[in-house]
């Protein structure tokens, strides 16, 4: 029978990644002086699950690496080992090591072998304390292993008494004979001496023993074989059956036991087949066909999400919900009278619940917590901070917050350069931060948190923060700002994100030179988020990424234009005001600004921007101004009317037809017509032009 | 039909060891652990047991030794999936009451071969 064994790759990578995470974590919470035995359990199980499926799978360059790894962690396991430093930080470029293998094989291109090979003797050289010699042993051991075949030989002849408890193994003697009798022809003959007196007998023990002879030319080992799991429950002696002897012995041994009871069975290899040959029509589901659709699906990566089970029952039965309504309705419709219009209302507003709280569920589907972000950064504090010779503790809370699938994967690369920044440029030398009287060791936090609709994601360290003056001096040193250029603090950490601007003194290979900081903010915002710096000097520096929960819906708020649609997200909104004539400014050069409070805002006017011309209101009197906020920025938007408030799902506006300034989506609304959601950023970008 | 209990905490191997098993006629249920082995095994009777030794919760030899306990369970073939060819943990397992072993890695053929041995 063959099966396509490429069907349970994808699966294997899969929880084997899983595996390597599970292990790196372990070797980083590993506490050199006082070793928890199940934590070094653990790495070891994951390494040795991954040996046992790469084996399986065909992937015997990983098989052999992680035998090393195994080998390693199996003497730390039982105590013959030392758990040192020097042999963790072996083992965790080991993991990075395999991780890349993987991830080669996966997408089937070449694996570095150089690479494998350095680590893999590193491997060696802390297990053996020199490179391997276990290789040539086992050829040898395999070379030993087939025994030649005697030609005289003719047949074997096999005494075999089982002990009491054989049955309990599960082992069925009968079932070994049966196998026997594939090899040759055999005969057995059974010696009941050992049976006990009827009232003395125990029927779960087995007092039986047999003399097995069986005639054909093979080797010893497949009796062996065949006895393999037996032979510490059973006295055995396997002996040659010559052409003579064949016959003489068998005939002594049926008189020596002719006398007493015995009885003799003739097992042939008929008897043994139909039950196998019972079972193989069914074993051939796996055609060529089959094989190849299989190995094209594992071919193109399948972006797959793991999901709680409690959820998708809670969709189950969401929709056995819906299900229920939806056939209360059609009763309803079916013979429809007047008098049936409050069990109408009544069924169309239980609809309403259920659809909400389907789009809930399924939504909720796409949530993952942000621990998938966050497990990365343990590692990667703890290899920078050794290399920068620094003492930090990474504290991460909030693991558990949810957040959407592609926020959560696109997440990971500013957090980490965010990261990195505060170990390089945040946290000071240890001698530095005891002569400012902080404690030695600092501290990096990570912290989620759920605010309104929004997910707050904050990187805090309580290092040096950062000097005003000296990123206001760069700035201008790099022509960024004019040197009379006054700033609020605000607006001086906003240099940060400014391309080309870089404060580290020297650059160094943890956290590049500066490219970075602008590239972060762009990514943030094109998640629909917005990235802030809080700091104080000598105390640290918080920066804080507000990102929405989900990028798929949108809370937002309906407005009117002349007859067009538009959808604000209700985020954005700060305040919508009546201006009077006296609110309003024209200011030269900048356009139509008005007063609300002690401060002077741009306004927007949406007809002219969009070219509306069945807009009702055109004098700024007559409609509403909406005061809207991008990126800490605001402007008002001049409007007809303000209609509802409803969730509405983003369409892709670029996808579909191309990029719009001020526009960052579509939706389709309950009429079916379509409304632009508008790009608050963009349009306060373009109102201060 | 014949029931198969497939233990394995490697959700690939699972499904290597459920899938042959399956393509070949057995009805097998799979389980990802000891404890969740010894639940369904009191659930529902098997004729035989498959089961990785190295699993977290409960792993294969005490599985195996808490199994043979059970009186359903007296005599039924139990195989331990093992990669560790150290003669330590066969002996512990066939000590606990496993019937045999399949050493790991092995391919389906070879597992059917054994499966079938045992069953007839």
């Amino acid at each position: 029978m063959s099966i396509d064994m490429a069907q349970f790759h994808q699966v294997f990578f899969e929880e084997s990644f899983e595996g390597l995470d599970i292990m790196e974590t372990g070797l980083l919470n590993l506490d050199m002086g006082d070793v928890d035995a199940e934590e070094i359990n653990t790495i070891f199980r994951a390494a040795h699950s991954i040996k046992g499926g790469s084996g399986t799978f065909g992937f015997t360059s990983v098989a052999d690496f992680t035998h090393v790894m195994e080998t390693l962690l199996d003497e730390m396991r039982d105590g013959r080992r030392q758990i040192t430093q020097p042999a963790v930080d072996v083992l965790l470029g080991s993991v990075d090591c395999l991780r890349e293998m993987l991830t080669a094989i996966q997408d089937e291109q070449d694996v570095d072998e150089a690479k494998v090979t350095e680590y893999k003797k590193q491997l060696e050289i802390e297990l053996n304390g020199s490179e391997s010699i276990e290789t040539t042993a086992i050829e040898s051991v395999e070379a030993a292993a087939k025994k030649p075949v005697d030609n005289a030989q003719t047949g074997w002849c096999i005494a075999f008494s089982p002990h009491a408890h054989l049955l309990k193994t599960g082992n069925d003697p009968v079932r070994m004979f049966r196998e026997l009798a594939t090899l040759g022809k055999l005969t057995t003959t059974v010696d009941l001496l050992g049976v006990p007196d009827l009232f003395e007998l125990d029927a779960e023990e087995c007092h039986l023993s047999w003399q097995l002879d069986i005639i054909g030319h093979f080797p010893e080992d497949e009796i062996d074989d065949i006895f393999n799991w037996v032979e510490d429950d059973c006295d055995l002696s396997i002996q040659i059956l010559s052409e003579q002897e064949g016959l003489d012995g068998q005939a002594a041994a049926m008189e020596s036991i002719a006398p007493s009871q015995n009885l003799k069975t003739d097992v042939s290899m008929d008897t043994a087949k139909p039950k196998e040959t019972g079972l193989s029509p069914v074993t051939k589901p796996n055609s060529n066909k089959n094989k190849k659709e299989s190995e094209k699906s594992v071919a193109k990566t399948s972006s797959s999400i793991r999901v709680d089970t409690g959820k998708i029952d809670t969709l189950i039965n969401m929709v056995g919900e819906l299900v229920i309504t939806q056939s209360m309705l059609s009763l309803v419709g079916e013979h429809f009278e007047l008098n049936k219009l409050d069990q109408l209302k009544n069924g169309l507003s239980q609809l309403e619940r259920h659809t909400r709280e389907l789009q809930e569920s399924v939504m909720n589907i796409r949530m993952l917590p942000i621990s998938f972000v966050f497990s990365r950064f343990p590692r990667l504090v703890h290899d920078l901070s050794s290399k920068l010779d620094k003492k930090i503790e990474l504290v991460l809370v909030g693991e558990n917050t949810e957040v959407d699938k592609t926020v959560v994967e696109l997440l990971s690369d500013p957090l980490v350069h965010l990261v990195r920044n505060s170990l390089d440029h945040g946290v000071e030398m240890p001698a530095d931060r005891i002569a400012a009287s902080k404690p030695e060791t600092g501290t990096i936090t990570l912290e989620a948190y759920h605010r309104g609709g929004n997910i707050v994601i904050e990187v805090r360290d309580d290092g040096k923060g950062l000097d005003k003056e000296m990123l206001k001096n760069k700035a201008i040193e790099k022509g960024l700002i004019n040197e009379d250029a006054v700033l609020t603090d605000k607006q001086t950490y906003e240099l940060i994100f400014m391309a080309g601007f870089s404060t580290a003194e020297k650059l160094t290979d943890v956290s590049g030179r500066g490219v970075g900081m602008d590239v972060v903010r762009r990514n943030i915002q094109s998640l629909g988020g917005n990235i802030e710096i809080t700091s104080k000097l000598g105390q640290g520096t918080t920066i804080a990424i507000h990102l929405p929960l989900t990028l798929a819906i949108l809370d937002g708020q309906s407005i009117a234009v002349g007859d067009e649609r538009f959808i604000i997200p209700l985020g954005a909104i700060i305040e919508s005001v009546n201006v009077t004539d006296d609110m309003i400014n024209r200011v030269v050069g900048k356009g139509e600004t008005f007063r609300l409070r002690d401060e002077y805002l741009p306004i927007v006017r949406m007809h002219g921007i969009f070219d509306v011309v069945s807009a009702r209101a055109t004098k700024l009197t007559e409609g509403l101004v909406v005061v809207v906020d991008g990126q800490g920025m605001r402007c008002g938007l001049f409007i007809d009317d303000l209609l509802g408030q409803q969730q509405v799902v983003i369409k892709s506006l670029e996808a579909n037809y191309r990029k719009v300034e001020g526009v960052s989506g579509a939706t389709i609304l309950g009429d079916g017509s379509v409304a632009l959601i508008l790009d608050i950023p963009g349009l306060v970008r373009l109102s201060n032009q | 039909m014949v029931s198969i209990l497939a233990v394995d905490d490697s959700a690939s191997m699972r499904q290597m060891v459920s899938f042959t098993l399956k393509g070949a006629g057995y009805t097998v249920v799979e389980a990802v652990d000891g404890v969740d082995a010894l639940d369904k095994a009191k659930a529902q009777k098997f004729d035989c047991v498959v089961t990785d030794v190295n699993m977290p919760n409960k792993d294969g030899i005490t599985l195996i030794a808490d199994l043979r306990a059970l009186a359903d369970y007296k005599f039924i073939p139990m195989l331990m999936l093992t990669t560790e060819s150290g003669l330590d943990k066969k002996q512990a397992g066939k000590a606990a009451g496993a019937t045999g072993w399949i050493v790991k890695p092995f391919n389906p053929n070879q597992l059917l071969k054994t499966i079938k041995k045992v069953l007839g």
